[in-house]
């Protein structure tokens, strides 16, 4: 454990940092919307900003921007202050709303040409980025088509391109994934995926779908009620989160009844039993227990039909902090 | 000007001149003031007989053609008075809110440039667009004339002709600002319009009915009564951009308007009926065109400021 927590933390340090946030707040009215932020996100890593809707995620990205002034703290991306010149910062980095639009009455193609137009690019260069672009998100095909005809998949993928065109160094991605079915999210995520890896590009991405987040990112941060709560790999938030309880057990039995459920409870090295369905419960563990529940369901009588050890995941380490949050 | 800017103004200007609302209005306002003025041509000897009442000068047919009407249908300068507007309108409405709605303006903001790019972008494209449309319509209408008569308009007519056409681009940008105004502080575009068709309404018909009533014109009473009823009567009614715009007009194509306030018998005795000279009648309608240039400023600058401290996140509706 030692060892990995050296690793980390030699990475960060050999690592620059393009974005960081420094005891960043955001106040509406009476409403803090982001509270005493502080962030840093490293050169070619994917980032995972996780929260509910409403948690300060779009906001937390526009101060990024330079298109909202924090009410406190400094936002500095690439080592340029966001929000005193955020046309500097905005040359470099790709943002895609969560509800891209696009002009409808122009075809995809003309879209993207004029974003980079507007970037700088010449008109031979805007041509030559906008096929190219088109190309890679597999949009090649429906290039000529009005924007306006595009189903939620496309114009996604349309986002991408258009955030892609200026040549960013980092782009930011506000749910991406929102709307489009899971064959189309699979293919856009692993195309993010490709492009960080083959790029060397920044990817901060939020969005409140656990899975999509755990499947492409290497850092994750807990965004909830304005406050990040965590930040690290999943691994870690695993580690620090179930210190006492790092195995999870799944199981099925019938009858599963509270007399049941007490007993594994005494089992030595059980911290938690949470019933799932009536059939059906999840404890969570200090040690390899399963040999002796097993054994405790068959000597109560019971039909034991799965017992499932599983790691834990971004699900349970979401939960938890939820859980932490209610009962504060 | 900056090349982000260049850009926008050169999409912004294409969206226009591709837009349907913006064809079908000037289609609109071409036909029927072309059809105004060539009735009125086919009976000129009647409408300069009409005319000849003033015995000295030059007779204006080009400026006749423009302002008089054959009885059926209204002239050429009543159709522009009263269609302008809406072209200014239709134009501008949805300018911030449509982009805002399609979540093509958080877009264009994540992009490298200002924000005032934007909303100037959309001013100046319309400006130029109308501005060349009815410059065009004038020209137009000027060579119509000029097959139909079968002799060219004096220099005077074309000078008094294209600062008309000037003018009618100066207020009908005053509606427009009003519009880029509309279309910031109404999210729906349909709100935007029934506002602005509402304002217009209101000043092209109603309000000069309220000034009449609020500050009616004394027709009994002391002379320095009489003629502090017509001041007030003049103040109020120069509130409205409409009355503004008339006054110009009428004094730039009618050049035998010499004044707009009272005159008293004293300064008219003596005087001869001739028509004024052309720096004259610009003289004398010059605090109208400066009138209607603050106009359209004043409401531009408060557009201006409110679409700068807008919190994006308010744009999302």
């Amino acid at each position: 454990m030692e060892q990995r927590t050296s690793r980390a933390s030699n990475q960060s340090s050999s690592r620059t940092p393009v974005i960081q946030l420094e005891n960043v707040s955001k106040q509406y009215g009476f409403k803090t919307a982001v509270d005493q932020l502080n962030l840093t996100i490293y050169e070619g890593e994917v980032f995972g900003l996780l929260g509910p809707n409403g948690a300060g995620k779009t906001t937390t990205i526009l101060m990024l921007l330079g298109l909202i002034e924090p009410s406190q703290g400094k936002a500095t991306v690439l080592g340029i202050d966001a929000t005193r010149h955020p046309l500097q910062v905005k040359k470099h980095v790709g943002y895609l709303p969560d509800d891209v639009g696009f002009y409808e009455d122009l075809t995809g193609r003309e879209n993207l040409r004029l974003t980079a137009r507007l970037n700088g690019l010449s008109e031979e260069e805007a041509d030559e980025a906008a096929q190219t672009l088109l190309q890679r998100v597999g949009l090649e095909e429906a290039a000529d088509q009005k924007a306006g005809t595009y189903s939620r998949g496309m114009r996604q993928r349309l986002g991408l391109a258009d955030t892609l065109i200026k040549r960013p160094k980092i782009i930011v991605l506000d749910e991406p994934t929102l709307g489009i079915d899971p064959e189309g999210v699979r293919a856009f995520l692993s195309l993010i995926r490709t492009l960080s890896a083959e790029e060397g590009i920044t990817v901060l991405l939020s969005s409140h779908h656990l899975h999509q987040v755990q499947a492409i990112c290497d850092r994750v941060g807990l965004f909830i009620d304005g406050r990040l709560l965590a930040v690290g790999t999943i691994a870690e938030l695993a580690h620090n989160l179930f210190k006492d309880a790092p195995y999870q057990l799944k199981v099925e039995a019938d009858p599963l009844d509270d007399t049941l459920l007490a007993t594994l409870q005494k089992l030595p090295g059980i911290t938690a039993i949470e019933r799932l369905s009536s059939t059906a419960a999840r404890l969570l563990a200090r040690e390899h227990v399963a040999p002796f529940v097993a054994e405790a369901i068959i000597q109560h009588h019971s039909k034991l039909y799965t017992l499932e050890s599983s790691a834990i995941g971004l699900d349970e380490i979401y939960h938890r902090y939820f859980e932490g949050r209610e009962g504060a | 000007m900056n090349r982000a800017r260049e850009v926008l103004l050169k999409k912004e200007i294409a969206d226009h001149i591709h837009s349907w609302r913006f064809n079908i209005l000037i289609a609109l306002i071409a036909l029927t003031a072309t059809a105004s003025m060539v009735t009125v041509a086919q009976t000129i000897r009647d409408v300069l007989a009409k005319a000849s009442d003033q015995p000295f000068g030059e007779v204006f047919v080009f400026l006749q053609m423009l302002t008089a009407s054959n009885g059926r249908l209204p002239s050429f300068l009543a159709f522009v008075t009263f269609l302008a507007p809406l072209l200014g309108i239709a134009m501008t409405f949805d300018a911030i809110s449509s982009e805002r709605q399609k979540g093509t303006l958080l877009r264009l903001l994540a992009q490298p440039l200002y924000r005032d790019d934007i909303i100037l972008a959309k001013w100046l494209s319309s400006l130029f667009v109308m501005t060349v449309f009815f410059l065009a319509l004038g020209f137009f209408v000027i060579g119509l004339g000029i097959l139909i008569f079968g002799l060219p308009p004096s220099f005077e007519e074309v000078l008094r002709i294209v600062v008309f056409l000037v003018v009618t681009a100066l207020y009908v940008a005053v509606w427009m600002s009003l519009g880029i105004l509309f279309s910031l502080v109404f999210r729906q575009g349909a709100t935007s319009v029934l506002a602005a068709l509402a304002m217009w309404l209101f000043f092209t018909l109603f309000y000069p009915m309220i000034v009449d009533v609020v500050a009616p014109v004394k027709q009994t009473g002391t002379p320095d009564e009489i003629f502090s009823s017509i001041a007030w009567h003049q103040g109020l009614s120069r509130l409205s951009p409409a009355t503004i715009y008339d006054e110009a007009t009428t004094t730039l194509l009618t050049p035998s308007v010499r004044a707009l306030g009272p005159l008293s018998l004293e300064q008219l005795v003596g005087a001869i009926p001739t028509p004024l000279p052309f720096l004259e009648s610009l003289l004398l309608i010059w605090p109208q065109i400066v009138g209607l240039l603050a106009m359209s400023v004043i409401l531009f600058a408060i557009s201006f400021t409110l679409f700068m401290r807008q919190d994006i996140r308010s744009t999302r509706a």
